[in-house]
């Protein structure tokens, strides 16, 4: 009798775990939005804050749009491709989520957008994911990119630190994958076109722990070195190239000297005070709207970082963006979603964004502002980025002409080429 | 010249780290038979209770020893409650600490976060220590180098001439039998698993001195691990030192002329091994 009473229990317990979205209160009014990012892997931190940045974005509309409540559904990644479609497929199909915001990292970006062109009726908008080829080439007509890609997020910099700070000759030490070669990419477009030369370029796995190796091969003579390398990677590096003697400034990626590395703890932080770098955020920017976001995300998230990383800012504009396009629309989805991605398409987000306006191009890229940084200390010992330049409105094309950028290829460890 | 002594120091240094990974690791299979996938658990575990036990006090050298002797005691329990209670079943073993790894994995995440810690030794070994020929090497390195031979002496020292390391010996050889002779093999057993955790915790403060913490790192020392015993053989602590540089001088000379097949390198030199002698270098049939 017992063991059929337990029978019967653990087959409703089941029925009821597999039916679990029947269970929830679900209302045929809910607009269900599915968040990606990455909590687990590597870019954990980086996932976290992503998904801090979706949440201030649905706090801005109180939670509803045009009537109807916003349900959340957050789902986890770890920056391997066939995972983040896997659990995009999980979001569309059991979650049943209208709109996905994410992925978060850059070969992520392409899985999903291949994902995205088997399922029209849905939409997918970008989290931070920085591959050029998600827009670039062969874009899907139901994916929006409301961030910059890798390279548009170095817009400017190379520039200043031809112009400004003088360097001719640099040599790069770089993670190998598509990511930094990206950021390369929009770092030479201005720095080499301008005349300076990268003498030696080295790509190591992601994940190397220890740079000795490659500090010591470093040339003797350049003005500076590029390093594009992030979190726990960025920290190694910096802590052993100033053990082993370095003494050439550095300059930095997107990610190299972001909040998730300036709050680590360690004494390598002192070195770092002037490193130029350049990205999407920076922390001292006065913007009034950068400075509301950051006390917005202060308030909600105590536990956070010391200022919102890029992670964040990319997560809330791209999850405002969906928000104001629905708002346009009335929220209705019904009709294969075809009105709302219409708007989205056409949805710039002017007042509401913490970094100057964002519009798309044709191919549902972002045109957005980004700044050239450099580190400095506040009074408190606390490290931060500070503007010292902005480059407005960067397209995908840098600026070049679009034929002409296309023309240059994919980029890689050589391409384009800069000695 | 100055550039492959540089190398050759920093590939000494590698495998140092390694070798005091995988010892503990490659002693703990010879004896238990089982694959300690919790190992790199063990290492990050220390290099946390470490950093905690270093902040609070002051004192590197406390964190160093606290770490050891956290571990030690977290390996204990895991031996007393998780192995013990499986009989001896090799497989089920693995699998019950692979689950352990996960859990302690992400409560360890959970609780610090993503971002990366380092260590603040003290003053004496966080600058550079003047040499002839290269000019200067981070004194923290030879640090890593010297730990190493001193744990590598100690653990052939206890192995070869103490009573203790007798019975480890034969219970390497044939568990069975010792037991017949009247020994108390569960407490050698318990005394080894004890002795690897820890090594393991001692490891993790070295590492995130020399290198630094962050999530992920237990993945990395665990693969490391199995890829030094794997190449110098299980359970023979001169088969873990030889692993251990042959690995740490791939990966490092790799590192430097190809960057971007270094972590093949390491594989490749596995896959030899594995072909042309299974049971690793200094294994035994």
């Amino acid at each position: 009798m017992k063991t059929t009473l337990h029978t019967v229990l653990g087959a409703a317990g089941l029925a009821a775990l597999l039916s679990g979205t029947a269970l929830s209160p679900a209302f045929a009014q809910d607009i269900r939005i599915g968040a990606l990012a990455t909590l687990e892997g590597p870019f954990a931190q980086s996932g976290l804050d992503g998904m801090r940045g979706v949440e201030l974005a649905v706090d801005a509309f109180q939670g509803q749009v045009a009537g109807k409540r916003i349900v959340l559904v957050k789902e986890s990644s770890n920056a391997k491709p066939d995972v983040a479609v896997a659990k995009t497929r999980k979001l569309i199909e059991q979650d049943k989520v209208d709109i996905v915001v994410g992925p978060l990292s850059g070969g992520e970006g392409i899985a999903v957008k291949e994902y995205a062109k088997s399922v029209p009726s849905k939409t997918f908008v970008n989290g931070t994911s920085g591959a050029q080829d998600t827009t670039l080439r062969d874009p899907a007509p139901n994916f929006y990119r409301f961030t910059l890609d890798g390279a548009q997020w170095q817009a400017g910099l190379g520039s200043y630190a031809y112009e400004t700070k003088g360097y001719r000759n640099i040599a790069v030490v770089s993670e190998d994958y598509s990511f930094p070669y990206s950021q390369v990419m929009g770092f030479q477009a201005e720095y080499c076109s301008r005349g300076g030369k990268i003498s030696q370029k080295n790509w190591v796995p992601v994940g190397t722990k220890d740079f000795t190796s490659v500090i010591a091969k470093l040339p003797d003579k350049v003005d500076a070195v590029y390093v594009l390398l992030g979190g726990a990677d960025a920290v190694n590096f910096l802590t052993q190239y100033y053990q082993s003697g370095g003494t050439a400034p550095l300059i930095g990626s997107s990610v190299t000297v972001d909040q998730t590395v300036l709050s680590s703890k360690g004494a390598f932080k002192n070195k770092v005070l002037g490193m130029i770098a350049a990205g999407p955020v920076a922390d001292s920017n006065d913007d009034p709207k950068w400075v509301e976001f950051v006390k917005a995300y202060k308030a909600k998230f105590p536990d956070g970082l010391e200022s919102p990383s890029l992670f964040a800012h990319g997560y809330y504009v791209s999850t405002l963006a969906v928000l104001q396009a629905l708002d346009q629309v009335g929220g209705k989805l019904d009709d294969g979603q075809k009105a709302f991605q219409a708007a989205l398409a056409k949805t710039e987000l002017t007042d509401r964004s913490p970094t100057g306006a964002i519009r798309l191009d044709e191919n549902r890229q972002a045109i957005a502002d980004n700044f050239v940084t450099e580190v400095a200390q506040r009074p408190d010992g606390a490290f931060f980025s500070k503007v010292v330049k902005v480059a407005k409105g960067v397209d995908q094309a840098l600026g070049m002409d679009r034929a002409k950028f296309l023309a240059l290829g994919t980029a890689s460890r050589d391409n384009p080429s800069c000695n | 010249m100055r550039f492959y002594i540089l190398l050759s120091l920093n590939a000494l240094t590698v495998a140092s780290l390694y070798f005091l990974v995988a010892s503990g690791f490659s002693l703990i299979f010879g004896l238990l038979r089982t694959v300690n996938m919790a190992h790199g658990a063990f290492y990050l575990l220390g290099a946390y209770v470490g950093y905690d036990i270093a902040s609070y006090t002051g004192s590197w050298l406390l964190g160093l020893v606290g770490a050891a002797v956290a571990v030690a005691l977290v390996g204990l329990a895991m031996h007393l409650t998780l192995l013990r209670t499986l009989g001896g079943d090799e497989l089920r073993q693995a699998l019950v600490t692979i689950g352990f790894a996960i859990v302690v994995g992400d409560l360890l995440l959970a609780h610090y976060g993503g971002i990366t810690y380092q260590f603040t030794p003290p003053e004496i070994l966080y600058g550079t220590t003047p040499m002839p020929v290269i000019r200067g090497y981070p004194t923290i390195r030879l640090v890593v180098i010297g730990s190493a031979l001193l744990v590598g002496l100690g653990l052939w020292l206890l192995i070869h001439r103490t009573k203790v390391g007798m019975l480890i010996r034969a219970g390497v050889d044939d568990r069975d039998i010792l037991s017949a002779m009247g020994f108390n093999v569960q407490r050698v057993l318990l005394l080894v698993f004890a002795l690897g955790a820890g090594l393991a915790g001692l490891a993790g403060v070295i590492g995130g001195s020399a290198l630094s913490i962050s999530p992920g790192e237990d993945a990395r020392f665990l693969l490391s691990s199995l890829v030094v015993v794997i190449i110098g053989g299980m359970g023979s602590l001169a088969g873990a030192a030889l692993g251990a540089l042959l690995i740490g001088f791939a990966e490092q000379f790799g590192l430097a002329f190809i960057p971007n097949y270094a972590t093949l390198l390491t594989f490749l030199l596995m896959v030899a091994v594995l072909a042309v002698r299974p049971q690793g270098l200094l294994g035994r049939g």
